[in-house]
């Protein structure tokens, strides 16, 4: 009952913290609500009309909501690499950066679960898919596994920063009992949902682009680089903005994690070029048309060849300790990073997939306004709902909410 | 059908152990086709019907939400009789209380409605079930045009797998099979939905699907040309049914990969596992002039599509299962496409595989193809 009654006052309190605030607070939050509605306006168009209204054909049946989902589980799994020193290896000052981390990833799970739902061709009988009501073909389809790990590590995501953050409400200290054991079950499971997302397309016999056994693995690789990466862009705005104290060590901790993945990625990147145009064969014509184009079609140059030197030049200023160390650099270095990732693990895997298809037919990939709509509204809505955990879980750290007994 | 007795040669690549562990020819769990019946055991008719609902439901039984909700002890019929009559009740209720002007067609719409919006997936449905469905459809229909349409939810039959030919040397590129399967099927006129796609090659490059022309607007046969017609090819190992994640596509017992449209969710990832473009998906409302419509139709066939569903070739479903041929190898005036079971000694389709050198596409996938090609 009691603990009833404080949970209560939390959700009354952290209600007035993110109705209160600054100017700029009000206006970032009303600036995010309009794009959501604007994002929720061009949904409305594509539930009237049917997905004819994206630019998505029979020809390439998957576009920006699928790249944008497989791209935003790499950052969700990302907040692992935060919390294993933390409550694993006990590294103390990495403990407030993964309550962000941790927030990042449930603002990124549930932009995910947007982007699949904007997705589907018939939302209203995505009942279909809940185990127990529905049939859920598990374990041969790696989509349900998908279902399973995502929604599992929402639940991890949302459980263990809920209790930490519960007993500091509370003014007590939160046991380590009772959330190290979850935190280390996270651990798996974050590379679990990414694995698994992989394993989504590399099963596909039918696409050649996705079916090479490095996708996995260098999905890991690219997710540890572009997620903490956003970590660091994150708690570089909480820092200068909130009363909020991430140590400088914290940032150039989180800053080496970076450096390796993205050297490793960048590693494996070079074995996929290597594979695909040394000795081409017919399964190389995706990689062709994604790097030189097929035929004359080359709409994914661009982006492309943006996103490899991006990704070239961040994992070189990375490298270089000078380089990282200093802030303004390693920030400028995520960013890049982060846009890298973003199109090459977005639509720059998916949409190659399909070209060309499976008889060799090069039609091309470009999304509609409606398209970009609903992905904007969708993004608005992850950033929407990490401003309102992360401000909540600020207040909370930095003492100035309180469970007050009298009230 | 277990691997040693088939009765068709395969290359045996990797989805023989898949096959070969269950008795049902459509490789899934014992069950899952609604086909298991023994001819060799000697059963009352009544004591077999059960068994045989027995056994085809049982192991899907924990699947399906309406037994977990309603006691497991119950049987399945006995079952979806309480659970239909509490959603008559139920879908009355809401009817009633809401509407007090409204008619009582429009009463019977809104229950059909409710209905076939909370039934359950085709595949683990019994024939009770599958016929109720099909029959409120036929109503619904009825009661929104006035006009009635025939629907079948025809099982496979025993000792029947489809199979399909195509003489290559023949084929001229007339597409009078896409036209005939267009208006047999019911495919969206707007979106130019079609399931055949007849790729125009030229002459000394071989089987170059690349250079291949698929949409080609003049006459035919052009000179230094031949043509290669391609559709859904209904494998006996299916990558498309794995994948999906409500198993609202899966393959009946004669060999028929089939989609419930009504299950389907749309999520397409059938579609990007199929290695031979086979499926196609509704952006749109589909739409189909009334006067154009095949009112002869199968469940899991030609009847009329919705919006964000996949679809397919099924072999003509409602045309095979009644003994006819497809619309495709109907309308082809070359003769260029052969069909026929596969299990028949004596069929066509039998002769063709064993007296010509057919061979297959893309057979390194594994996917077993049920459709073969060769030239004279």
């Amino acid at each position: 009952m009691r603990r009833l009654k404080v949970f209560k006052r939390l959700v009354i309190d952290s209600l007035d913290v993110i109705t209160h605030g600054s100017k700029k607070y009000h206006l970032w939050m009303a600036l995010l609500t309009l794009i959501m509605l604007i994002g929720m306006y061009c949904y409305s168009i594509q539930i009237e009309q049917g997905l004819s209204v994206t630019g998505m054909t029979d020809r390439v049946s998957w576009g920006l909501y699928i790249s944008n989902f497989t791209f935003l589980v790499g950052v969700a799994a990302a907040a692992v690499m935060l919390v294993m020193p933390t409550y694993v290896l006990k590294d103390i000052d990495f403990k407030q950066a993964v309550l962000i981390g941790e927030g990042l990833a449930v603002a990124a799970l549930i932009m995910c679960l947007a982007f699949v739902v904007a997705d589907m061709g018939g939302p209203s009988v995505l009942w279909h898919m809940i185990p127990g009501i529905g049939v859920f073909n598990f374990p041969n389809s790696m989509l349900t596994w998908d279902v399973i790990v995502l929604n599992g590590y929402l639940f991890l995501n949302i459980t263990i920063p809920f209790y930490i953050l519960f007993r500091h409400y509370q003014g007590k200290k939160s046991k380590k009992s009772v959330y190290v054991p979850g935190a280390i079950l996270s651990v798996f499971w974050a590379v679990a949902i990414h694995l698994v997302t992989a394993f989504l397309y590399q099963g596909l016999q039918a696409r050649p682009f996705w079916n090479n056994a490095l996708l996995g693995p260098r999905f890991l690789a690219s997710a540890f680089a572009a997620g903490p990466a956003l970590i660091i862009i994150v708690l570089a705005i909480i820092r200068t903005y909130t009363a909020f104290k991430i140590e400088d060590k914290t940032l150039k901790k989180i800053a080496m994690v970076v450096t390796v993945a993205a050297q490793i990625n960048l590693i494996m990147l070079i074995s996929e070029l290597f594979k695909e145009f040394y000795a081409p064969t017919h399964h190389s014509e995706s990689a062709y048309y994604l790097f030189f184009g097929l035929e004359g079609k080359t709409a994914l140059l661009p982006w492309i060849w943006t996103a490899i030197s991006m990704n070239v030049l961040a994992t070189i200023i990375l490298t270089f300790h000078k380089l990282r160390n200093n802030f303004k650099v390693l920030f400028f270095a995520c960013f890049l990073l982060f846009v890298a990732i973003w199109i090459e693990k977005g639509f720059g895997l998916i949409v190659p997939g399909f070209i060309p298809g499976p008889y060799g037919k090069i039609a091309e990939y470009t999304p509609t306004g409606i398209e970009i709509g609903v992905t904007i509204g969708i993004w608005a809505m992850g950033a929407f709902v990490f401003t309102i955990l992360a401000r909540t879980a600020i207040k909370i750290e930095t003492g100035e909410l309180r469970y007050k007994k009298d009230k | 059908m277990s691997s040693t007795n088939k009765k068709w040669f395969s290359l045996n690549l990797n989805s023989k152990h898949k096959q070969g562990s269950s008795s049902c020819g459509c490789g899934k769990t014992s069950g899952g086709c609604n086909s298991h019946k023994e001819p060799n055991t000697e059963l009352s008719e009544e004591e077999f019907f059960d068994a045989a609902v027995d056994a085809s439901i049982g192991e899907e039984r924990h699947k399906d939400g309406f037994d977990q909700v309603f006691d497991v002890k119950m049987s399945r019929r006995s079952a979806f009789k309480k659970l239909t009559a509490s959603l008559l009740i139920g879908a009355g209720a809401v009817n009633t209380s809401c509407s007090f002007l409204a008619g009582d067609e429009s009463k019977e719409k809104a229950q059909i409605d409710w209905e076939e919006q909370f039934k359950g997936n085709y595949k683990l449905m019994n024939n009770d079930e599958k016929k109720a469905t099909v029959d409120r459809l036929v109503r619904s229909y009825q009661l929104r045009t006035g006009k009635t349409i025939s629907m079948s939810s025809t099982n496979a039959e025993d000792d029947v797998l489809f199979g399909y030919a195509f003489n290559i040397s023949k084929c001229q590129g007339y597409m009078d099979c896409v036209n005939a399967c267009v208006e047999e099927n019911n495919q969206d006129r707007n979106s130019q939905m079609q399931y055949i796609r007849i790729h125009e090659m030229e002459d000394g490059k071989g089987f170059n699907f690349n250079e291949a022309d698929d949409n080609y607007y003049h006459e035919v046969p052009a000179e230094g040309h031949f043509y290669m017609g391609t559709q859904c090819f209904h494998c006996d190992n299916p990558p498309c049914v794995d994948v999906c994640p409500v198993q609202a596509t899966w393959r009946e017992d004669d060999g028929l990969v089939v989609i419930d449209y009504d299950w389907c969710v749309g999520c397409r990832y059938c579609m990007a596992a199929c290695p031979y473009d086979g499926r196609r998906f509704n952006w749109s409302k589909p739409e189909v002039p009334e006067s154009e419509i095949n009112k002869n139709q199968h469940y899991l066939g030609n009847r009329l599509r919705k919006k964000g569903v996949m679809e397919k070739c099924t072999f003509c479903v409602q045309r095979s299962r009644a003994g006819k041929n497809p619309a495709c190898v109907e309308a082809c005036p070359t003769g260029a496409r052969i069909f026929g079971n596969l299990l028949d000694p004596n069929s066509t389709i039998r002769w063709v595989l064993e007296n010509k050198k057919v061979f297959r596409l893309k057979e390194d996938l594994g996917t077993e193809p049920k459709f073969w090609y060769f030239m004279d």
